[in-house]
């Protein structure tokens, strides 16, 4: 998208139909996406999925228009999205904001939407303590424990995982999901041999020498963290080059690690992986099928949607929502509160927006590759409904306070 | 300026072309000096809705005048200025975070020494290095300390950011409001401080003593000049003002994350501070104002593609405007001045 | 196998894999270094370029990976001289700081351009069934992949010194880096001379770009996220020396692989520590000249 702002217009089409003592609201969203940089790629897939849903559903806000206006936050430091939220909020004089790749750049951004009063729809950043950062926050998209909790408890029962190594990129989702792991891995029996940070988000490290650690320990599963983007094919790739299949080691992770985007690139190396998240473009539920073709013929046949698209999707049905039941005239507390106990049939499966941490509650996953044809699959092979936040639903860590 | 890379290639640089008046004249005011300042306070009421953005650009003016004390004045090359920057920050941020001292001048003055320390310390060693080596090992000083901050996130709050920052009004009175109209003046004020005591030290003889340092090294030492020593010493205060940057930009945002000592900042800074022409001080106005709203307004463009539209345009002033926009100037005014004798 | 004896042949085999990386990418940087002082930032540009290219090519030409790598390294080696004619060339006079402004602004450009061509996702590199799997060498089975990448880079490195050892031109080389004057004055046309090397160092760092996709994964990023890494070797090895950078190539590699298996809390920390405490050591870097 070259342009600054994307108005959705169809609907004036509507409006001259209209009788006039209906009021048109133009409802302006500030939207701070990653869109250049190293995570550039998941930017622009929550771009898509929040443009594709405009374009789908952008009559079902009868007279209102729906404007938004980009702003790009480039690295993961908290400043640059900081200035641009407090522009959007002064200047700009927008009614919503939403996006954030980041956690730090979501974190950095908090009281000033406290502040300005602006509600702010998460679709990404996942750092568990964020929504309580401000009243006016709601994530749509996951945090780290949702995934990482229930793998844990899965892989010791399940997988017959007794030993398991944990491997991370260094940074607060990586700490995030591996301590996440290990909690529900230890209290369903297991033991956690070693726990291995691997190099920074930045760029992608070469791998060899933290698969081999974990290769010469040998554990029965090695459960590996790595942020959506370039990391996971590497991952993939390193664990077949070293045959550690063949060394009797299961690897494991959140579904980060196949994410549809990478998947295919992965080659037959991925076919046996066990990973567990909230979505796949694989799912065989008419919401989502539905949602991939519209996605294909929109951008491709040969792009697909990952979880970032759906978060896109998803965070501007809950903007819409907010618009509808506001008709227009977005107050911040209404906002929240329309979104408070929000429920949504999103292609990942039904979402809610738990009332009282405005936090996502969502169905989790068990995710298995297999071959499907020529091309690499995802297989549901068993779901966890429901899942809400582990980590403040059990008080741990820094979500205990 | 010694070579960055051969040392046989041009062992004379190119320098930033000095005011060829007598050297007791140099220091006083030029009436074109005030323009700087008139714009800054213009624009507070011209732009009332960027007073965010403007606090930004007048921290990161502080930022590259301190880097000017160092690259232009002195001849040192460093790819790794964010240390001090960094430094800075988190002592102001953790200040508030972690003692709860929450009064910002302070706040700032202990940034701006805890930067000092550390510029002297790690200048003490790197400063006996000249060249491509001392480029890398100020760089790498600046990753350790990155990989430092990473390792010890529970005091720094690491890649997430330092939450917790509680800054009180400034002198009781003038909160960081919405808009950042106190922020503003107060950055205003400091960057006002911060570029006499820049301009007084330039124009000392101290200050004359570096620009020797810089362009004849092998001179200096035979004249009987401390170079070494001298060079410490700029050091030490260059980090102190880049710390003092560091400070205003973690109050002013209320949040230090591991990005204020990354190598981005290194290197844009240093790319700000050529664009607009080194050892002039005024080149870190020009190329903070040009640098920084060049992107803004790129960035709204096209939040895809911007980068391609800022590298074009070093480019492009790389191929017109030699020695950076001031640079540029000074040659157009000697050119007209020719043509009119 | 003792478990000692199967660490240590683990970490010098790894660090050597991805040793041979760096060596490639950043070997053309120090030449051009060292020849005409000119601090080019932009290096890594022609290894993703060459990453790209070789992607492109393999799609539209239908054609494997290794004679789609040589294309990609004649092609950017190519297309290198002309960016040396039109940017380069007019600074070589000018002042490093021009010249630094001059290639970081490249890098930018760069950015932009392969985001708009070819999307911000990373694109992955379909490499041949021979090169995949694992090889037995006797002692034990390796990555084929990286095997082969030690190949490759010894093979490079041999002709690399062969040919400025042991030819007139490279002869011609040695002189105008020792001493560019003297060079010049006994009717060297260092220019020319230049000129090729420049094109030889983009072709090879491109080639290494195009290995590299299956170990480092390649986005329009490349070039600003490794930058630091080729600027490092080429200091540690000492400008305008192959067998420098080889070495420092060899020796940052198997120390950072050795810092990551042993000790992975570490982080990056290694390789900087080294870099740093070899600098101090030796602030031309290991094989450079001091004077």
């Amino acid at each position: 998208m070259k342009f600054r702002t994307y108005g959705y217009a169809g609907a004036l089409l509507a409006l001259s139909s209209l009788p006039a003592e209906t009021l048109a609201a133009t409802v302006r969203v500030g939207v701070v996406l990653t869109y250049t940089g190293g995570a550039a790629q998941l930017g622009q897939q929550i771009d898509r999925g929040m443009n594709l849903y405009i374009k789908q559903h952008g009559s079902e806000l009868g007279e209102h228009n729906i404007e938004l206006i980009k702003r790009d936050s480039k690295r993961p430091g908290g400043d640059i999205a900081k200035t641009a939220v407090q522009e959007l909020i002064t200047r700009d004089q927008v009614d919503l904001l939403t996006g954030f790749v980041f956690s730090p750049n979501a974190m950095a951004s908090a009281p000033l939407v406290t502040r300005g009063q602006v509600p702010m729809v998460i679709m990404n950043a996942g750092t568990a303590w964020i929504p309580s950062l401000s009243p006016y926050i709601v994530r749509v998209s996951f945090t780290m424990w949702q995934f990482g909790h229930p793998m844990g408890g899965y892989a010791y029962d399940s997988l017959d995982c007794k030993s398991a190594a944990s491997g991370y990129t260094d940074y607060p989702p990586g700490k995030d999901s591996v301590a996440a792991f290990k909690h529900g891995f230890e209290r369903a029996g297991g033991e956690l041999v070693d726990s291995i940070p691997m190099g920074s988000p930045r760029e992608v490290p070469d791998f060899t020498p933290f698969f081999q650690r974990v290769k010469d320990a040998k554990p029965d599963c090695f459960y590996v963290f790595v942020p959506g983007g370039n990391h996971s094919t590497a991952v993939v790739k390193t664990f077949a080059d070293l045959g550690m299949k063949q060394a009797g080691i299961r690897l494991i992770g959140p579904g980060d690690i196949t994410q549809d985007t990478k998947l295919q690139s992965m080659g037959e190396d991925a076919v046996g992986l066990v990973t567990m998240h909230h979505y796949s473009a694989d799912y065989e539920t008419p919401e989502n099928k539905a949602f991939v073709q519209a996605w294909k013929a929109e951008y491709g046949a040969d792009t697909t949607p990952d979880f970032m698209g759906v978060a896109g999707w998803d965070g501007m049905a809950a903007i819409f929502h907010v618009i509808r039941s506001q008709n227009g005239k977005i107050d911040a507390d209404g906002a929240i509160q329309a979104l408070r106990g929000w429920k949504f049939n999103s292609p990942r499966g039904p979402i809610l927006i738990d009332p009282d941490t405005r936090d996502i509650v969502q169905d989790v996953h068990i995710h298995k590759v297999v071959k499907s044809g020529d091309r690499l699959a995802i297989q549901v092979v068993g779901t966890i409904p429901q899942v809400k936040d582990p980590c403040k639903a059990l008080s741990l860590g820094k979500c205990a306070n | 300026m010694p070579s960055l890379v051969g040392s046989h290639t041009r062992r004379q640089q190119m320098q930033p072309t000095q005011n060829n008046q007598h050297p007791s004249r140099r220091h006083r005011w030029h009436l074109a000096e005030a323009l700087p300042w008139v714009i800054a306070v213009g624009a507070y009421f011209v732009f009332p809705d960027y007073l965010a953005f403007g606090t930004q650009i007048l921290i990161t003016i502080i930022f590259a005048i301190s880097l000017d004390l160092i690259l232009g004045y002195a001849g040192i090359v460093t790819l790794g200025h964010a240390a001090y920057f960094g430094t800075g920050a988190y002592a102001a941020g953790m200040l508030s975070a972690h003692l709860g001292w929450n009064e910002p001048i302070s706040g700032l003055v202990l940034a701006g020494t805890a930067a000092a320390v550390m510029g002297w310390i790690s200048g003490l060693v790197l400063l006996r290095y000249r060249g491509l080596a001392l480029i890398m090992l100020t760089l790498a000083t600046a990753i350790l300390l990155y990989e430092l901050a990473n390792t010890f996130e529970d005091i720094t709050g690491g890649f997430d950011g330092l939450l917790g920052i509680h800054i009180s009004p400034l002198l009781g009175k003038f909160d960081n409001d919405l808009w950042g109209h106190n922020y503003y003046w107060y950055t205003l004020t400091v960057l006002v401080i911060v570029f006499l005591a820049a301009r007084r030290v330039v124009f000392s003889p101290f200050g004359r003593s570096l620009i020797g340092i810089r362009d004849n090294v092998q001179r200096m030492h035979a004249i009987g000049t401390p170079v070494y020593r001298r060079l410490v010493t700029i050091y030490t205060i260059s980090a102190g003002l880049a710390g003092i940057a560091g400070g205003l930009f973690a109050q002013s945002n209320a949040f230090v994350t591991l990005d204020v000592l990354g190598f981005a900042r290194s290197g844009t800074i240093l790319v700000i501070l050529i664009l607009g022409g080194t050892g002039r001080l005024y080149g870190a106005f020009v190329g903070a104002v040009v640098y920084m709203v060049v992107e803004d307004e790129l960035t709204k463009l096209s939040p895809e593609f911007w980068e391609f539209g800022v590298g074009l345009v070093l480019v492009l002033v790389v191929l017109f405007a030699r020695r950076g926009l001031l640079g540029f100037i000074t040659d157009m005014n000697e050119l007209m001045h020719k043509a009119r004798s | 196998m003792s478990e000692f004896l199967n660490v240590v042949i683990s970490i010098v085999f790894d660090g050597l894999a991805y040793a041979m990386i760096l060596f490639i990418i950043s070997v053309g940087l120090s030449v051009t270094m060292g020849l005409m002082g000119f601090v080019n930032l932009a290096h890594g540009v022609f290894a993703m370029a060459g990453g790209y290219a070789t992607v492109a090519i393999m799609s539209q030409l239908g054609i494997g990976f290794l004679p789609a790598l040589l294309c990609a390294g004649v092609a950017i080696g190519v297309a290198s001289l002309v960016l040396e004619q039109t940017l380069y060339a007019p600074l070589y006079k000018a002042g490093e700081l021009d010249q630094l402004l001059l290639s970081i602004g490249l890098v930018f450009m760069a950015s932009g351009a392969f985001t708009y061509f070819f999307g911000p996702d990373p694109i992955s590199v379909q490499i041949p069934d021979y090169l995949h799997g694992q090889i037995d060498l006797g002692v034990r089975s390796f990555p084929t992949y990286r095997v082969f990448m030690i190949a490759v880079g010894i093979a490079m490195a041999l002709g690399l010194w062969i040919s400025l050892e042991r030819t007139l031109i490279g002869a011609r080389i040695r002189a105008a880096v020792d001493n560019r004057p003297m060079a010049e004055a006994v009717g060297i046309n260092v220019n020319r001379l230049f000129k090729l090397t420049f094109a030889l160092g983009s072709g090879i760092a491109a080639i290494g770009g195009g290995l590299a996709i299956d170990i480092l994964g390649l986005t329009p990023n490349f070039a600003i996220q490794y930058l630091v890494l080729f600027l490092i070797v080429v200091a540690v090895g000492g400008l305008g020396t192959i067998r420098g950078t080889f070495v420092a190539a060899l020796a940052l590699g198997i120390i950072d692989n050795a810092g990551k298996y042993l000790w992975p809390e570490g982080g990056a920390f290694f390789i900087y520590a080294v870099a740093i405490a070899i600098l101090l050591w030796r602030p031309s870097g290991l094989f450079g000249r001091t004077d």
